[in-house]
C-alpha cells in the first residue's frame, strides 16, 4: 500500500483548510489557489490529498492543505483520521500545519462552530472563515464576524467562495503577523474538553449573538418535495441516471472516434518518415499506439465526471444515493455504488474513478471489485462477431431476436455476477455483515460554478493521465513486444505471430485452456487482448493469417466470421463468449484500480478471482454445450 | 429528565412525517456504542428540534430527518437511536430548559 505522496517545495507557511463536509471548503480552495494544485493520497490511505499554493496581498507566498470534511476530531472514517492526524502533528510525512482556517457554514453555526472550538483547544493559529455569509445573510443570518470573534476567542472573517472577491478579507488577515502567532490558550472553565461541553458553549455563544433560531430552508424543501417525492422522486432519478450513461455511452462515441483517427493518423505519418525496423514498429505499434490508448478514455471520463460534478456541487447526488440505498443495500452495498457501477457499462475506468464518492472505504473496495463484471462498450464488438457468427438469426416465441436474447444474457449474466460477489462478500466476511451507518448529510441545493467543475474536471484529467497513463503505454508497448518478437524468418509460411512470444506463449499455455475449448490460435489472440478487449478482432485475424486479403475493417471482420464458422465448433464459440463476460481482459481497468487502491494487492486479487470466474464459466459453457452437441 | 412523561415518548423512525420533535436522547444499541458520538456530532443532542421529512419508496428505509438546520438521511435502525417527543410537550415538561431553540417562520 505504498503510495507517493507528492509534495510541493517545503517552504512557506502550511496553512490547512479544516471543516464539516458540504461547509464549501472545496470551493475555498478553489478560489484561494486556483488550478495551482497537487492531487495526490495520503501516505498508506486511499483519501486524496490536495494541496495548493498561493500568493497573499503583501506577496507571502502560502502553501495550502485541503484537509477531508471531518464533523469532529474524533474520527469515524480514514477521511476524518487523515485530517485528525495531521491537526495533531501525528501524520506521517506531512508538516503540522502553521495556521488552520476552519471554515464553517454561516447558515448551520450550531454544529460547525463546535468543530472550531475543538481545533481551538488544539493549540494552533486558528482563523474562522464564515462562509456562504451572503446566503445565510438571506436567510435572516446577520452575523457581526467581529461580535463572533470576541465570543469564540478567534480572529473571524466573512467569505463568499462563489464569488471572486469573496475571500479579500481572509487573504488580508493572513497578512496580519499576530494571526499565524500560536492562539491564546483557552481560559480555564470557560470551554470543557468534551463534545457535550461544546454544544452548550455554542449554543450560549448563539444565543448571545441571538443567532440562536431555526428557520426552514424553503427554497431547498420545496426541489426536495419533487426529487424526494415517492413517485416523481424515482422518476426523475431513472431519467437523470438514463441521461448520465446515454452521454456516456455516446457522446464519447464521436470524440473518441477522432482521437482513435488522429493517433492512427500520426502512427502513418510517421511511418512513412521512417525506415521499416524495429525503431519503427515500437514507435508507431508501440508508443504511439500506446499514446492513443491513454487518451481515448478521456472522452468518457470527462463526459461521466462532468456529471457527477455537476451533480455533486448542486447537492442532488447524495439524494439519488438516499433513493437508491434500499436496492443497493440488499446486496450489502450502499446507494453511492450506484453510479460507479453504471458507468461500467460503458467503460470500467470511469466507472471506477468514480467510486471516490464512495465514503466508507469497504463499500469503495467492493464497488470496484465487481465495476470490472459490468458488460463495457469495448466488449460488444467481440460479442458482435461471435454472435454474428455462430447464433443463427431466428425469432425465438414469435417475438424475440435469438441473438439479441443471447446478448441480453450476457449482460445479465455480468450484473448476475456482480451482485452475488458482493453479496458473497456481505454474507461471508465480517465487516460485510457489519452494519454500517448511513448517517448521510443532504446538503441545501446550490448552483453548480463553472470554476469548480472545470477544476474538478482538469483534476480527474491530469490524475488519469499520469498515474494510469503510464501503466498503459507500458503494457502497450510490452504487448507491441511479445507479439512481434522474435520476427519470423525469411521464408516463413506462417504468420509471424507463431514466431513471436506471443505465439509461443499461447501454445505453452494452450493446455491450460483446452478443458474450455479453446485452441492455441485463441489463446495466442488473448495476450494482445490484454491491452483491449476489441483488440480480439485484429488478433485473431492476425493469427488466422486473414490480414492481407481485407483492405477496410468491415471486410476484415467478414472474412475473420466466415473463417471462424469454418475452424470453431459452436460450444468453443460459447465458451468464448462466457469468457469474455468475466476475463480481466484490460491492463487499463487493472491500473486505474492501482491508482485508486494504492498498491497492487486489490488489482491482482481483481485478476486472480476475475481469471477464475471466467475460467469456471467457459469450463461449464463448453462442457454443457459439448453434452449437447454443439461439441 | 424525570418529569418528562414515558409515553409520550417515541422513537425517530416511528414519527409522523411532518411532525415537529425534540430529541429526549440518544440511544445506541450495544453493540455499535460509536453510533451514540456520531449521532451526536451530527446533531442530536438532547433538546434539538428534529422533524421527519420524507422516507424512501419502497419500504419507507431510509429517512430524511431534518436536524437543527441540516437534513440527514438516517437508516431507521440509527433513527431508532434517538428517542423524540413532540416540541410542546418537552417544552411542558422541561420549564427549565431554556435552552430550547425558538422557532421562527412556518415550521410544520
Amino acid at each position: 500500500m505504498n503510495q507517493a505522496v507528492v509534495h510541493l517545495v517545503p517552504g512557506g507557511p502550511l496553512m490547512a483548510l479544516v471543516g464539516n463536509p458540504n461547509c464549501g471548503k472545496t470551493a475555498l480552495f478553489n478560489l484561494l489557489t486556483g488550478s495551482r494544485q497537487k492531487v495526490a493520497n495520503y501516505a498508506g490511505v486511499t483519501v486524496e490529498r490536495k494541496e495548493g499554493r498561493f500568493v497573499t496581498p503583501s506577496g507571502k507566498s502560502v502553501r495550502v492543505l485541503d484537509l477531508p470534511g471531518a464533523y469532529s476530531l474524533y474520527p469515524s472514517s480514514p477521511d476524518e483520521r487523515v485530517t485528525c492526524d495531521v491537526l495533531m502533528g501525528q501524520s506521517a510525512g506531512e508538516k503540522r500545519p502553521d495556521l488552520v482556517v476552519c471554515v464553517v457554514d454561516a447558515a448551520n453555526l450550531r454544529r460547525s462552530l463546535r468543530l472550531a472550538l475543538a481545533i481551538k483547544r488544539l493549540g494552533l493559529p486558528c482563523i474562522v472563515a464564515l462562509n456562504m455569509a451572503d446566503l445565510a445573510e438571506k436567510r435572516g443570518f446577520r452575523i457581526e464576524p467581529d461580535a463572533l470573534a470576541a465570543e469564540l476567542g478567534m480572529p473571524v472573517v466573512s467569505t463568499v467562495a462563489v464569488q471572486k472577491d469573496g475571500i479579500a478579507s481572509l487573504l488580508a488577515k493572513l497578512d496580519s503577523p499576530s494571526v499565524w502567532k500560536a492562539a491564546v490558550p483557552p481560559k480555564t472553565g470557560g470551554v470543557q474538553a468534551d463534545g457535550q461541553g461544546d454544544h452548550a458553549a455554542v449554543r450560549s455563544i448563539l444565543q448571545k449573538l441571538d443567532l440562536d433560531e431555526i428557520i426552514p430552508h424553503t427554497v431547498s424543501d420545496r426541489i426536495d418535495r419533487f426529487t424526494l417525492h415517492p413517485v416523481l422522486g424515482p422518476f426523475l432519478l431513472a431519467t437523470l441516471l438514463f441521461l448520465v450513461f446515454q452521454a456516456v455511452f455516446s457522446w464519447a462515441e464521436a470524440p473518441m472516434g477522432w482521437i482513435e483517427d488522429a493517433f492512427a493518423g500520426l502512427g502513418e505519418l510517421a511511418g512513412s518518415h521512417l525506415a521499416d525496423g524495429w525503431v519503427k514498429s515500437l514507435l508507431v505499434d508501440g508508443i504511439i499506439a500506446g499514446a492513443g490508448a491513454v487518451l481515448v478514455f478521456l472522452p468518457q471520463i470527462l463526459i461521466l465526471f462532468f456529471f457527477i460534478l455537476v451533480l455533486e456541487e448542486s447537492g442532488y447526488l447524495p439524494r439519488a444515493a438516499f433513493l437508491l440505498d434500499r436496492l443497493m443495500g440488499s446486496v450489502g452495498l450502499s446507494g453511492r455504488s450506484f453510479i460507479p457501477l453504471l458507468s461500467g457499462f460503458a467503460c470500467a475506468i470511469p466507472g471506477i474513478m468514480a467510486t471516490r464518492t464512495i465514503g466508507h472505504p469497504r463499500d469503495r473496495l467492493v464497488t470496484i471489485l465487481i465495476v470490472p463484471l459490468m458488460t463495457c462498450s469495448a466488449r460488444l464488438p467481440v460479442y458482435a462477431l461471435l454472435i454474428g457468427a455462430f447464433i443463427p438469426q431466428r425469432e425465438v416465441l414469435g417475438m424475440f431476436q435469438l441473438q439479441g436474447l443471447v446478448l441480453f444474457a450476457l449482460y445479465l449474466a455480468g450484473i448476475f455476477g456482480g451482485m452475488l460477489k458482493a453479496w458473497l462478500l456481505k454474507r461471508f466476511t465480517a465487516v460485510g455483515r457489519l452494519l454500517r451507518p448511513l448517517m448521510m448529510e443532504l446538503p441545501v441545493y446550490h448552483l453548480p460554478t463553472v470554476r469548480n467543475v472545470a477544476i474538478g474536471l482538469w483534476q480527474r484529467a491530469k490524475v488519469f493521465v499520469q498515474r494510469v497513463g503510464g501503466i498503459i503505454l507500458i503494457s502497450t508497448v510490452l504487448i507491441w513486444f511479445l507479439s512481434s518478437y522474435p520476427a519470423a524468418p525469411e521464408n516463413a509460411d506462417k504468420p509471424a505471430i507463431e514466431y513471436s512470444f506471443a505465439g509461443q506463449i499461447g501454445k505453452a499455455i494452450s493446455p491450460v485452456f483446452e478443458p474450455i475449448g479453446f485452441n492455441w490460435q485463441i489463446s495466442a489472440a488473448l495476450i494482445p487482448t490484454m491491452a483491449a478487449r476489441e483488440a480480439v478482432i485484429s488478433s485473431l485475424g492476425t493469427v488466422y493469417s486473414l490480414s492481407a486479403e481485407a483492405d477496410d475493417e468491415e471486410a476484415a471482420e467478414r472474412v475473420l466470421k466466415d473463417h471462424l464458422i469454418g475452424s470453431w465448433s459452436l460450444a468453443t464459440a460459447l465458451a468464448m463468449l462466457a469468457w469474455f463476460v468475466f476475463a480481466p481482459h484490460c491492463f487499463a481497468t487493472l491500473g486505474a484500480v492501482k491508482r485508486e487502491t494504492g498498491g497492487w494487492k486489490v488489482p491482482l486479487i481483481m485478476a486472480g478471482y476475475l481469471f477464475g470466474l471466467a475460467y469456471l464459466a467457459a469450463f461449464l459453457t463448453y462442457r454443457l454445450a459439448v453434452l449437447l452437441g454443439a461439441g | 429528565m424525570n418529569n418528562l412523561n414515558l409515553e409520550m415518548c417515541s422513537t425517530l423512525d416511528r414519527a409522523a412525517v411532518g411532525e415537529v420533535l425534540a430529541v429526549v436522547r440518544v440511544e445506541a444499541p450495544a453493540q455499535l456504542p460509536e453510533w451514540q458520538r456520531w449521532l451526536d456530532e451530527i446533531g442530536f443532542s438532547a433538546g434539538e428540534q428534529v422533524r421527519l421529512m420524507a422516507k424512501a419508496v419502497p419500504g419507507g428505509d431510509p429517512l430524511v430527518v431534518r436536524v437543527g438546520q441540516s437534513t440527514f438521511a438516517l437508516r431507521c435502525a440509527e433513527a431508532a437511536c434517538v428517542s423524540v417527543v413532540p416540541i410542546d410537550r418537552f417544552a411542558l415538561s422541561m420549564p427549565v430548559q431554556s435552552e430550547q431553540p425558538i422557532l421562527k417562520g412556518n415550521v410544520a
